[in-house]
């Protein structure tokens, strides 16, 4: 009797699949696509996806969106990047955390907007998204920062090497497994849950709306800090673009995971299945010699697709809820 | 007169596992007020959503003017003239009296619409009504027995030959239902057929002529309402006795567990004042609107009240949230437990240990084992039936889900346990599962209040009863003072009799 466990499961295994599939076929056509070498690639790339994901998939799971997260990252990824640059000889480690702290801030004026100015998630982030996209270009004065401007320690953050993975992999795991633990087994993970699947219901047993909504938007916001040291030290330049329009892919990654857009239902790993299939097809593209026009065109597909799906299994979810309750 | 209008024959409707109408038969005729009569979960609002073309029936026959009818779809069902006139008024409030009227079916002249010969036959209808409204107020600045009315000057408008007025009278004030009445009667003389749901019986006295009680989805029997006495048809709906639906234990009533003081919310209740004692059972009876579950939701912290004061165990309390009143051993049940109980995407587990989740957590991390341990007990305390504490809620009967949100608040392990309408929607079987269990409850010594619109459940079950009338506290009744008569007029707002 385990049948909705298992349809749940099933999605996430289902995204495995299809991403092993998807893999293989790439593979056929332009061999050395699963060369080690390629796909720890791919999977580098998509650890920041990962990680700015999973702090969207919490604002989703209360029913609201984080439409700043690619801002968040264009300042704090700004910041640390100048700080290595007129401080040379701070340790990255401590960049790496004003970064994580820049993003916290910014993300906890998000939660203060919602929580005690009433103004609903999409608009208050709207704002926000423009705003701190601003505060980049006031604090760099319109200038990037280059490679030859930051430090060797800098630029070599994400790389590094433990047991055959970077320190960005070993990151988003760390980042996933700590936020599945806090998502199943703490009060506060359950209180984002509960507002997100019945707001009156959780409102009635003493869970503060407030309290979820300054915990969901300073976790998205410290999550895109961390990824904005990294983006800004992978790519050894930090730009006032950065990120720009990563909003809708990690909100893409979110929906291809199976969470719920209005909330209440959806898991980390899904999320993460949804982030890596993203990230093999934007690298899958070029490989099979698709015209990069393609890509944006490509990924919208995908996400109606999987929107599509989402309704077809609520549909069969619904038919096997009426024959079951007859119990 | 009364020609035959509409007519079922044996109409049965399966849903997926479940049979809902079995075999039902209906006579209705023209200009006649037909009560049809049941208990929640008796198959009334099927019935209705059959007849208007909700539903397909699984078997059985609609007969309309000498016609068998099946309707595709509800549109259908208007067109042939039946029209229902819902609980909670489906209307558009932003939109004006005219347009609320005249949607789905405008006037149109030359092809474009036709707005002021719409304009012209609502004032028609509204002045034939003898309802004082300008076609063009919003629906949003009028109150609820207004909005009613333009339900009705809808379904003439579309020139229904069979209305059916579904508990009409629920959120009307007493001059509201005179009103009502006298356009039930108006319609009558127009010789239309009304079908009139409702449950209380002195308005079916007053209003109607014939009735037909259903009972658990079967037909149980009909008659003309003048030869029938209340208890006959109270006997033909509840199918059993009344002992047996209201299992109340003799309980010894122990000290005051809350006294509530001069309670007042600027316009919602003023100046309420109450005690209630260990193993009570306190019954909180009042129309729609009186304000019972708002001074619940003050008591309980959910809402701010401007004056008064609570006191538990004899001390001076400040509630000033859910959180709180938890905390101090008070449990509240919500009215709705599909919008305010239950979380329905989420496991039994995970519902019935929201409450709790402080406790059963150490350094911060929720104890699976406790938490299995803890839904455990208070599932099977509730006879909770599910194919497992891991299944999501959602996959719950109504009546289950209603004891998972009872589980819930059991598990906070309170003092005082307030129910707002318990048993609203479940079916006579849960229902009189969960008056068991409300008895057993008190007897081990729980302070019980009891919110409840349903007459029979409070005179039942409560040991004190508390009348609210618009706010107010118009009476307060032992068990043996109480009878339907004198909270029916409390309740009322006649012979208001302050206490101190």
């Amino acid at each position: 009797m385990n049948s909705i466990k298992e349809l749940l499961k099933k999605r996430e295994i289902t995204l495995i699949l299809l991403v092993i599939i998807l893999t293989a076929a790439v593979n056929m056509r332009a061999p050395g696509f699963v060369a080690g070498e390629n796909i720890s690639r791919i999977i580098n790339d998509t650890s920041i996806l990962i990680m700015v994901a999973i702090g969207q998939f919490f604002v989703i799971l209360t029913g609201g969106i984080d439409l700043s997260v690619g801002s968040i990252i264009a300042f704090s990824g700004m910041s640390a990047s100048m700080i290595n640059q007129y401080n040379p000889s701070m340790p990255v480690i401590y960049v790496l955390l004003i970064g994580t702290v820049v993003g916290l801030l910014l993300g906890s004026i998000n939660g203060l907007l919602v929580a005690f100015g009433k103004v609903p998630p999409i608009i208050a982030t709207l704002g926000t998204m423009s705003i701190y996209r601003g505060f980049t270009f006031v604090l760099s004065k319109g200038q990037w920062v280059t490679a030859h401007e930051m430090t060797e320690s800098y630029m070599n953050l994400p790389k590094g090497n433990f047991l055959g993975m970077s320190n960005l992999i070993w990151s988003a795991l760390l980042i996933s497994a700590l936020m599945i633990y806090f998502s199943r087994y703490t009060r506060s993970g359950r209180e984002i849950y509960a507002i997100g699947g019945n707001k009156t219901a959780a409102r009635f047993v003493g869970v503060s709306e407030k309290k979820v909504n300054m915990i969901i938007f300073s976790i998205s916001g410290a999550l895109c800090g961390i990824a904005g040291v990294m983006w800004t030290s992978r790519y050894a330049a930090a730009v006032n673009e950065t990120a720009t329009g990563f909003e809708l892919m990690t909100v893409a990654a979110c929906v291809l995971g199976g969470v719920n857009i209005a909330g209440g239902a959806g898991a980390i790993p899904g999320v993460i299945v949804g982030a890596l299939f993203l990230g093999i097809i934007n690298n899958a593209l070029p490989v099979v010699n698709f015209s990069p026009f393609y890509q944006m065109l490509i990924q919208g597909v995908i996400v109606l697709s999987a929107m599509f799906i989402n309704t077809m299994m609520d549909k069969r979810k619904e038919k096997q809820l009426l024959n079951r309750r007859s119990l | 007169m009364s020609e035959k209008i509409l007519e079922l024959q044996s109409i049965t409707k399966y849903f997926p596992g479940i049979k809902a109408l079995d075999g039902i038969n209906l006579n209705i005729k023209e200009g006649e007020v037909h009560a049809l009569i049941g208990e929640n979960g008796a198959g009334k609002s099927t019935l209705v959503k059959i007849l208007t073309g909700v539903y397909t029936p699984t078997s059985g026959k609609i007969i309309y003017n000498g016609e068998e009818l099946s309707f595709k779809n509800a549109i259908e069902a208007q067109e042939t003239g039946i029209t229902a006139i819902h609980q909670e008024a489906s209307m558009f409030p932003e939109l004006s009296v005219v347009e609320n009227i005249y949607m789905g079916h405008h006037l149109k002249k030359n092809g474009s619409l036709d707005w002021k010969g719409m304009r012209a036959r609502t004032r028609e209808l509204l002045h034939k009504m003898e309802i004082d409204l300008h076609p063009d107020t919003p629906v949003k600045n009028l109150g609820v027995a207004q909005r009613h009315m333009v339900e009705i000057a809808k379904a003439l408008s579309i020139d229904a030959k069979v209305v059916i007025m579904d508990e009409p009278t629920s959120a009307l004030t007493l001059r509201e239902v005179e009103e009502l009445y006298k356009i039930v009667r108006q319609l009558k003389k127009e010789n239309k057929a009304i079908i009139f749901i409702s449950h209380k019986f002195e308005e079916i006295q007053e209003i109607c002529d014939y009735f037909t009680v259903l009972r658990d989805g079967k037909y149980i029997g009909e008659g003309v309402v003048a030869d029938t006495s209340i208890d006959q048809i109270v006997n033909m709906m509840v199918g059993r006795s009344l002992d047996q639906m209201f299992p109340k234990a003799v309980v010894n009533i122990g000290e005051t567990v809350l006294e509530v003081n001069g309670l007042s919310k600027a316009g919602s209740f003023k100046d309420i004042s109450f005690q209630l004692k260990r193993g009570e059972i306190l019954g909180f009876f009042g129309l729609v609107g009186a304000g019972r579950s708002e001074v619940m939701r003050a008591v309980f912290g959910i809402d701010k009240f401007d004056g008064g004061s609570i006191f538990l165990n004899g001390i001076p309390v400040d509630i000033a949230n859910p959180k709180t009143a938890m905390q101090k051993g008070v449990a509240f049940v919500p009215e709705d437990r599909q919008s305010q109980g239950v979380i329905l995407e989420q496991s039994l587990t995970r519902n019935i240990t929201l409450p709790i989740i402080d406790k059963i957590s150490r350094f911060g991390k929720v104890s699976s084992k406790v938490e299995r341990e803890t839904t455990a007990k208070f599932g099977r305390m509730m006879e909770i039936k599910a194919a497992g504490w891991h299944v999501n809620a959602e996959t719950l009967s109504g009546g289950n889900q209603q004891k998972v949100v009872l589980a819930k608040w059991l598990a906070t392990e309170p003092e005082i346990l307030i129910l707002d309408e318990p048993t609203k929607g479940i079916d006579v079987g849960t229902k009189a599962a969960v008056h068991e269990f409300i008895s057993e409850m008190a007897s081990k010594g729980l302070a019980v209040i009891m919110v409840s619109s349903e007459l029979p459940e409070i005179l039942g079950m409560s040991d004190r009863v508390i009348v609210m009338h618009e706010g107010k506290k118009t009476r307060e009744f032992t068990r043996a003072e109480a009878n339907s008569d004198v909270i029916i007029k409390a309740a009322t707002g006649h012979n208001e009799e302050t206490k101190g």
